[in-house]
Formats: C-alpha cells, sequence, structure tokens
C-alpha cells in the first residue's frame, strides 16, 4: 500500500468511484424532485408571484430566523439549532464532496476566514450530532403526545424519523472523522495543521485517533469520505419519500405562503367571476383539483403535530387532526404519483382519504395556520373540499335546512324578514335608545350591521341593544338595514356554498350601497370579516370594541367602578377578531379602564385562544365529538381563576353559556359580551338615557351578581 | 326502470309564520315562501338511487301553476332526467280526486314501470297516491321507507304502528308512498339550480291529456273545505310563559310528574 506523500491527495485513489456516486446521487434526486414535481403541474392555478418584498420578508421571518418554532420551546430551540446547523454545514458538505473530485475550496472560506469557518463548522456538527441524540431520545423515551397516530389515520412515523435522524447523525460523525483524521495526518507529517475548533466532535475524534499509523488514517479517512458521501446522497435521495422533503420545499412554502388573512381562495383562481357558471366542477373532488401551492405544502409538511395540538376539534375528539389532512394527502400522491411507473387515475378523496365528518368538524378557527412554522394553509383546503361536497350534493341533513332557510329568507333560522329589525321594538329600549332602520329615504353616517344570530335571537338581542346604546351614547349618527339585511354569508361561504354566498353578498352590498353609510360597525366578528375580507365595494367596517377603544382613549367613554370588585374575569378572543383580524388589544384596553375590574388571561389566549365550537352555521352541524369544545374552554376559565368569561361574539356567547350549564359551572360562572358590559358600566351622557329596565335585567346575566 | 315522482309545492312551515287570512277560510299567502313537500323530496331521492342501481329513468310531475316549475327546477338540479308541469285552470280548486285524475291521465300516456308520492303533503290529506292506484288498478304499498328492486318484483318495507317493520313484495307497475327517512336527501345548491335554469320544462294541459273537465276542477270537487282556523286551547292544555330555562324546567317537570320519563 502506498500512502501519498501529500495529504491532500489522499482521496485520489478513489476520485472515479467518488465522482461516479456523486454524479448518481444528483441524478436520482434530479429525477425524484421531477417526478415530485408532475401533479404540480396537473394542478389547478394560484397565482403566487407577486409581492416579492412581503414574502421575503416571510422568508426572512419564518425560514431564516424561524420565527413559530420556539412557541414550543424545547422542540423549538433544537429545530433552530439543528437549522443553523444545516446551514453553516450545507457549504462545508459541498466543499467536501467537491474535493473528492478535486481540490476546492468555495470562494472567500480560504485562508484566514476560512479557518474561523471550519472552526464554527466543527462547532455546528458537534451541535448537530448532539442534537440528534437528544431527538432519538426525545423520540424513543419521552414520546411528547402530538407525535402519536390514532390508528384511523395510518401508522406512527416513529421508525422512519428515528431512521432520518440516526441517518443525520452517521453523517455528522463521519464528517467529523473526516476532519480528525486528516488533521491526525498532517499533524504525523508534520505539515502545516490547523488547529481543530477545541472540544469539538472532530477535536475529540482526532485526539482518540491522533496516535494510529498514517496508513490506518488514511483507510480511515478514505472511509469517513465513502460512508459521508453515501450517508449525503443517500439521504438527499431519501427525503422526497417521507417528513424529511420538508428541507428541499420549505423555503419554497414559506416563500408563496399565502399573505392575506382572513381571506377564502376563490372558487378558480383562473376563473373570473362572471364566468363562474361555467366552471364544470368546484371546489376539490380529486387530487388534482388543489392548487400547486397547497400539494406543496403536503410535501413541505414535517408531521411536527403543532396544528393537531392546537385544533379544537382535535381537542374535543371530533374525527380531525389538520396534520393528517396534510400526511394522508402526502401517502395518496406518493402512491398515484409513483417515482417509478405512471400515475395512476385519479379517485375522489372523500370516502377515501378524507371522510365527511373529517372535513365538516373545522370551525376554520386558524389554530392550525397559527402554529404552523412552515405557514401551511388548512382553511383553504378545508373550504375547497367542502364546496366539493356542496357541488355533489354532499351535506349532511342538519346543515341542509338552514341553507334552503338562508336561500329563502336570507337567515339560517328561516324566520320572516319583517322581523329582522324586531329588536328594537321592546319599550323599554325605546325609552333608552332610537334606531333608524336605513333606506334610500333615511340616511345615516354609520350602519349598524346586525347580522342573523344578533338580530333574531332573544339572547342575542341584548347584544344588539347594547351595541346600539353604546352608538347612541357616543353621539354616532347610526342606522340599521333591517329587513334589507341578509346573513353576511361568512359561514355560508366557508361551508363551501359560494353561490349561495354571493347572492347573500350582492344583496347586502346593494343594501349597503343604498344606505348611503359612511362606515359600518358590526358587534359580530364574523360579519366583521366578512365585510372587510369577503366583500368589495363597501364602506370601511369595524368592530364595537375598536370603536370603544378609540373612545375610552379619546375619554369620551368613562365607566362606573365594577360593583363586585371580587369578580375576576378573563376575555376570550373570538377566533376571527382575534386570529384572523389581530384585534387582541382592543377589547383588554377596554376591560382594563373599567375601575376595579379584576382581570386574568387564560393560557391559551391572544393568537393561541381556544375556538367555543364555531359560529354561524356550524351552530347547526351536528359533529361526532366526546366533548363540547366550548366545555374545554371554560374548563380553561375556570383553571385560570376567573369567573365572568367576557367575549365579543355572539357566537361565543352561545357557546360558552351552554359550555358554562353542560359543565356544570351554572352559579360559579357566567358570560357577557364586551359590548353588553360596556353599556351596563358606561357613565350616560343624558341622565334621561340612564339605566332603564332593560340594563337593570342585566344581573340574570351575571349570576350571583 | 322508468320511474315518476309526483311532487307537491307547499309553504315551509319552518321558515314561515302561518296566520290565518281576514276571511277565516285560509291562511295568509303574502309573503309566504315555499318549498318542496318534504317527504315528495324524499320520493324523489329514493328514485334517483334507484335509477343510479338499476338504470332507466326518472321523471318528476307536479299539478298546478307556474310558480311550481320552482321545485321542478330544484329536482332536476337534484338530477331527476325530466320534469313536467300539469296546468290548466280548468284544474283550479280540484279535491284530492280531481289531482288523481289529471294524474292518471298523464301516467297513461307513458310508460312508467313505478310511481311514487310522498306520504302526505304538508298542506295535504294523504290521498292521491292510493286514489292514483285505484284509478290506474295499481297494487299500492303506503308509508314504504325501504326500497329493493328484485327482478321484476320490489320489496318494500313499511312502517307499522308501534315502531315495528314489514317487508312486502308487490308487483310492478305499482305506486308508492314514500315515509321521511327513506334515505337522506342530497343537497341541491344555488350552483345546480342556475345549471338547470334553461332545461325547458313542458306543460301539459286538459287538452294534452284529454281530460275530461267534468271530473276536475271546483265543480267536480266531491270534499270542499268549509272552514280552517287554529285550535282553542283546550281543557288540560297549559300554555307556558315563563323564560326558555323556568320553561324547560316546567317542561321536565311536568313530563317526569306525567310518568313520561322511566
Amino acid at each position: 500500500m502506498v500512502v501519498s506523500s501529500q495529504i491532500t491527495d489522499w482521496l485520489v485513489p478513489g476520485r472515479t468511484l467518488f465522482l461516479s456516486i456523486q454524479l448518481i446521487g444528483i441524478g436520482c434526486f434530479a429525477f425524484i424532485v421531477a417526478k415530485r414535481l408532475v401533479p404540480l403541474f396537473r394542478a389547478q392555478s394560484d397565482p403566487r408571484f407577486d409581492r416579492l418584498w412581503e414574502r421575503l420578508g416571510k422568508v426572512w421571518k419564518f425560514w431564516l430566523a424561524q420565527w413559530k418554532h420556539p412557541r414550543y420551546r424545547f422542540a423549538g430551540i433544537l429545530h433552530i439549532l439543528i437549522f443553523a446547523g444545516f446551514l453553516l454545514l450545507a457549504q462545508r458538505a459541498f466543499a467536501v464532496l467537491m474535493i473528492g473530485a478535486e481540490h476546492f475550496a468555495l470562494p472567500g472560506l480560504s485562508g484566514e476566514f476560512g479557518h474561523l469557518y471550519d472552526v464554527v463548522t466543527d462547532y455546528a456538527a458537534t451541535v448537530v450530532f448532539l442534537c440528534m441524540i437528544v431527538a432519538v431520545v426525545r423520540r424513543l423515551v419521552f414520546k411528547p403526545a402530538r407525535y402519536a397516530v390514532p390508528a384511523k389515520y395510518g401508522k406512527a412515523h416513529t421508525a422512519d424519523a428515528v431512521f432520518l435522524l440516526g441517518l443525520i447523525a452517521v453523517l455528522m460523525a463521519a464528517d467529523s472523522f473526516f476532519a480528525a483524521s486528516k488533521a491526525a495526518g498532517h499533524v504525523l507529517q508534520d505539515q502545516s495543521a490547523e488547529e481543530l475548533a477545541f472540544l469539538s466532535l472532530p477535536w475529540i475524534l482526532q485526539s482518540l485517533i491522533g496516535s494510529m499509523s498514517l496508513a490506518t488514517l488514511w483507510v480511515l479517512n478514505l472511509t469517513a469520505y465513502l460512508v459521508h458521501e453515501l450517508a449525503f446522497y443517500f439521504l438527499l435521495c431519501y427525503r422526497p419519500f417521507g417528513i424529511q422533503f420538508h428541507v428541499e420545499t420549505s423555503l419554497f412554502s414559506i416563500y408563496f405562503a399565502k399573505l392575506d388573512k382572513g381571506t377564502v381562495k376563490p372558487v378558480r383562481w383562473d376563473v373570473a367571476d362572471e364566468h363562474l357558471d361555467q366552471v364544470k366542477s368546484f371546489g376539490v373532488k380529486t387530487f388534482e383539483d388543489f392548487t400547486w401551492k397547497h400539494m406543496l405544502d403536503f410535501y413541505s409538511c414535517a408531521d411536527c403535530g403543532r396544528c393537531a395540538d392546537n385544533c379544537p376539534a382535535n381537542a374535543a375528539g371530533r374525527p380531525l387532526a389538520p396534520r393528517f389532512i396534510s400526511t394522508k394527502a402526502r401517502d395518496y400522491v406518493f402512491q398515484h404519483y409513483p417515482v417509478t411507473g405512471t400515475a395512476s387515475n385519479s379517485t375522489p378523496l372523500i370516502g377515501t382519504i378524507y371522510s365527511e365528518d373529517e372535513i365538516w368538524s373545522c370551525t376554520t378557527c386558524g389554530a392550525c395556520e397559527e402554529e404552523c412554522p412552515l405557514l401551511i394553509e388548512y382553511i383553504d383546503k378545508i373550504v375547497d373540499l367542502r364546496r366539493g361536497m356542496i357541488d355533489d350534493g354532499n351535506v349532511p341533513q342538519s346543515l341542509q335546512k338552514p341553507l334552503k332557510a338562508l336561500e329563502s329568507r336570507g337567515n339560517p333560522y328561516g324566520k320572516m324578514e319583517k322581523r329582522k329589525a324586531d329588536w328594537v321594538k321592546s319599550a323599554e329600549f325605546q325609552k333608552t335608545c332610537s334606531v333608524k332602520v336605513l333606506d334610500r329615504k333615511t340616511e345615516a353616517g354609520t350602519l349598524f350591521f346586525v347580522d342573523s344570530i344578533t338580530s333574531y335571537d332573544d339572547r342575542m338581542q341584548s347584544i344588539a341593544r347594547s351595541t346600539a346604546r353604546i352608538l347612541g351614547n357616543i353621539g354616532e349618527d347610526f342606522g340599521i338595514l333591517g329587513p334589507a339585511e341578509k346573513d353576511s354569508g361568512h359561514e355560508v361561504r366557508r361551508f363551501g356554498e359560494e353561490m349561495l354566498f354571493r347572492a347573500l353578498r350582492d344583496h347586502n352590498t346593494e343594501a349597503i350601497q343604498a344606505s348611503g353609510a359612511k362606515r359600518i360597525v358590526t358587534a359580530d366578528p364574523h360579519a366583521y370579516n366578512a365585510l372587510k375580507h369577503d366583500y368589495k365595494d363597501v364602506p370601511p367596517v369595524e368592530h364595537i370594541s375598536q370603536v370603544i377603544a378609540r373612545e375610552v382613549k379619546a375619554e369620551r367613554i368613562s365607566f362606573h367602578p365594577v360593583e363586585q370588585p371580587d369578580r375576576v374575569y378573563t376575555y376570550h378572543d373570538p377566533c376571527y377578531l382575534g386570529r384572523h383580524n389581530q384585534v387582541y388589544d382592543d377589547p383588554r384596553e377596554v376591560l382594563d379602564a373599567i375601575p376595579g375590574l379584576k382581570r386574568v388571561e387564560m393560557k391559551r389566549s391572544r393568537d393561541r385562544s381556544f375556538c367555543c365550537g364555531g359560529g354561524g352555521l356550524m351552530l347547526f352541524y351536528e359533529p361526532k365529538e366526546e366533548q363540547r369544545m366550548g366545555v374545554l374552554r371554560v374548563k380553561m376559565a375556570a383553571e385560570a381563576g376567573a369567573d365572568v368569561i367576557v367575549t365579543a361574539c355572539p357566537f361565543c356567547m352561545v357557546n360558552v353559556e351552554d359550555a358554562i350549564k353542560v359543565a356544570g359551572l351554572e352559579g360559579r360562572m357566567s358570560a357577557i359580551d364586551l359590548a353588553e358590559l360596556v353599556d351596563q358600566q358606561m357613565v350616560r351622557v343624558q341622565a334621561a338615557t340612564a339605566p332603564a329596565n332593560e340594563i337593570q335585567r342585566a344581573p340574570e346575566l351575571v349570576p350571583g351578581r | 326502470m322508468e320511474i315518476l315522482v309526483c311532487a307537491r309545492r307547499v309553504p315551509d312551515t319552518s321558515e314561515n309564520e302561518i296566520e290565518l287570512n281576514a276571511a277565516g277560510n285560509d291562511i295568509e299567502r303574502d309573503d309566504l315562501v315555499y318549498s318542496i313537500n318534504e317527504p315528495d323530496n324524499y320520493a324523489v331521492e329514493e328514485a334517483l338511487q334507484i335509477r343510479d342501481r338499476v338504470g332507466g329513468n326518472v321523471t318528476v310531475v307536479t299539478v298546478g301553476g307556474e310558480d311550481d316549475e320552482e321545485i321542478l327546477r330544484r329536482e332536476l338540479a337534484m338530477g331527476a332526467n325530466q320534469a313536467v308541469l300539469i296546468s290548466d285552470e280548468a284544474l283550479n280548486g280540484s279535491d284530492g280526486r280531481g289531482i288523481a285524475t289529471a294524474l292518471k291521465s298523464f301516467v297513461q300516456k307513458g310508460h312508467y314501470d313505478l310511481i311514487l308520492t310522498g306520504v302526505q303533503a304538508d298542506d295535504g290529506g294523504a290521498q292521491v297516491g292510493g286514489m292514483l292506484a285505484a284509478m290506474l288498478d295499481y297494487p299500492f304499498a303506503s308509508l314504504v321507507n325501504s326500497i329493493t328492486v328484485d327482478g321484476g318484483k320490489l320489496k318494500v318495507g313499511r312502517e307499522i304502528e308501534g315502531g315495528n317493520r314489514e317487508i312486502n313484495e308487490i308487483d310492478l307497475p305499482c305506486v308508492l308512498s314514500i315515509q321521511t327517512g327513506i334515505n337522506e336527501p342530497r343537497y341541491v345548491g344555488m350552483r345546480g339550480i342556475r345549471q338547470v335554469a334553461s332545461v325547458p320544462i313542458p306543460t301539459y294541459g286538459n287538452s294534452d291529456l284529454g281530460l275530461d273537465t267534468a271530473a276536475i276542477g271546483e265543480a267536480a270537487a266531491k270534499v270542499k273545505r268549509v272552514d280552517y282556523f287554529i285550535p282553542a286551547a283546550g281543557k288540560g292544555a297549559e300554555i307556558l310563559r315563563g323564560s326558555r330555562e323556568e320553561n324547560a324546567d316546567r317542561v321536565l317537570e311536568l313530563v317526569a310528574t306525567k310518568g313520561g320519563l322511566k
């Protein structure tokens, strides 16, 4: 055996082999990726090539800075370390692979800076190696609950995860052995040996093998190189077959992420509204009905389980966990678009990989999307799948009645249009407030958009009256549409009945425009979101909590101190006010402005708020569940030590009040809407509008008062 | 299999406040919304499912006026192959027998293996199905809640008072009245209705069907409504007038004391 005297030429004998492994590796990877891209070219269009700077900003924040990761402290930090290590090592891996072919140093990575870089990467390899050990131990010993896969969703991915973690550890070890044996060789030959980073893995290895002969070191060096190369290319080509594909795809998923919260994608991006009638099929029925970005999401899902861990439907035992929407679709695409062989015919997704109940179980609360480190979208996919089911007539009976009533009467309850403004008719209310019904003859600057539940539901009418009194008290010139107002259609759209939504929207848009109002106020976050994101050509809209907060700041609203200072209040963020529209602070500021009001935060608040059970049509849907989301929510309030839950949404009120009863907390806990509380505590501008019977009735809303 | 479903448009009781008119002989019909009579919708769904299993065509027919086209469009959107409107001024004021007479003439113009009706109309008397069968001299089964096609015959399940069921074999052609709950009717959305908006719906009048005017219309009606009212609360009826919670508690208490809870 001839040992080259020039240690930098150690790799020469294997060069042909090394080069062929590289060519084969890169070729295989290119082939596999090309195959993975095939379905994306058969997918629906999705215009995401705009708003470059906004998208780069997302990449900077969510990819490079790993913004979402620390929300799960331990796993997040572990991931950040691995990610940073990978980024640092990527260049070294490239350089190491290249020297297999010939002498190579990346431009800028030679000399002093190159040495510094070597030191950093020595440590990076060490950190990644240790992280792999921690991750494997975590997977095998501690088994975090969110990685579990219930039998109905498929097989656990633990073996795959551990295998991949192990491979990365091998890669790191090989990399370190390569550096250590090379450095040890240099020392033996008295060449100008670069110092390995103190206490790094290569440094430790060097001290272990330093006494070996040059020949042994040579074999070790060659072996380390070969193992590194094989592991590297095996990983590269294996990743597109499982959860590790996100290493390659995450950058693109984040760059092309959805930018507008609160919106719902159109039926077809490439079909103008007026041509919708010519579209043969609505929504997603087969895999190819997804957009290419949604398919990319399926590839990117790292199966970390954070979405499911935060999903209220999953927590309540409904048959839905967002991660499996992704992983089941990924399994589907791997099976139907195999790397070898031809793509098979597309089959309906509902009834095969997804169940009807699974898709109807979602309240579109957005907790999953808020949590996903890769910004994977779920709501648009769920809505698209629902559109497909609606188009096929595949709708639960419990939803058919309210949908039919929305079509014929403009509200899900089937109530007569002429009863829409009945809430203003109570004699006591009329003593305290007058409400105009706007039309082309009667005008007002502000339109109070009441929406169905607040207009028709006996309990929620109290929210409407409180809102009206607040608007009156701050001297707002306002009115309502009355019988001309139909349901905002917010849930109609999110339940997939796009054409019905459009009919409702067009009707309301015309009525709003005819009213001449310059701005809109609503007490219903669902109506707020619809008017803000789903409607076009209507005046700007505000939620009543934003109006109150502004008036409080301007000192135009002041409050009487609470009568029972021992009561503890907590604020429940409605999904469509909080997560979808980022109105977190206004309601809290209002509460904190009430003298003597003691407020605590629930563990899950603000962007981690837990959905109460959903609004609109979700109130009619009969889910298969173990318990109500609302019950889980009021228990969280109890855990926080609160006895009054303040919310700012009529649907939250329905769910929370019901849940208080179901949880057996009646008498100990109560719920009140922010508008009702403000109405109750507000200092009246005129003595004449002082609390009438209506408000004195409020104590029954707050048992114990 | 050629299937005919006889359907009717009725005021939707869940979406209307039914009030007496000033004359006290009918309900106030301004501001009502209508829909297909619910059991008829189940009948159409059943017909579609049978067609999808064994092949054939589904035709939906109604006796009425232009306004009734609304429900025919809905059933076309659901998947019916064709829809027919029987409309003639001479039919106005017909009783159940008059309607059955018109339907009988229509049936005899075609070839139907199976005729379905809803078990009854929300505002009707559950009579047309039986009469139609008698006039055609077809066998009849009422309150049907399952149908299996078995060669040239059908096996139909019927609901028996007390919750029992029986299965009958019945020869084709026949008339069946369909009970709600036999299936889960599919949803018809706005899009579906828009897509069939231009499908022609043939209208058959008196002369098309060769109807004897003496057998139809108000003059021929042997059953006439003479009064219409909301019954006064009788003895033993108690109207609860408390809050929702109080009412719920009271109902529970009443049911428990009367032995309704075991």
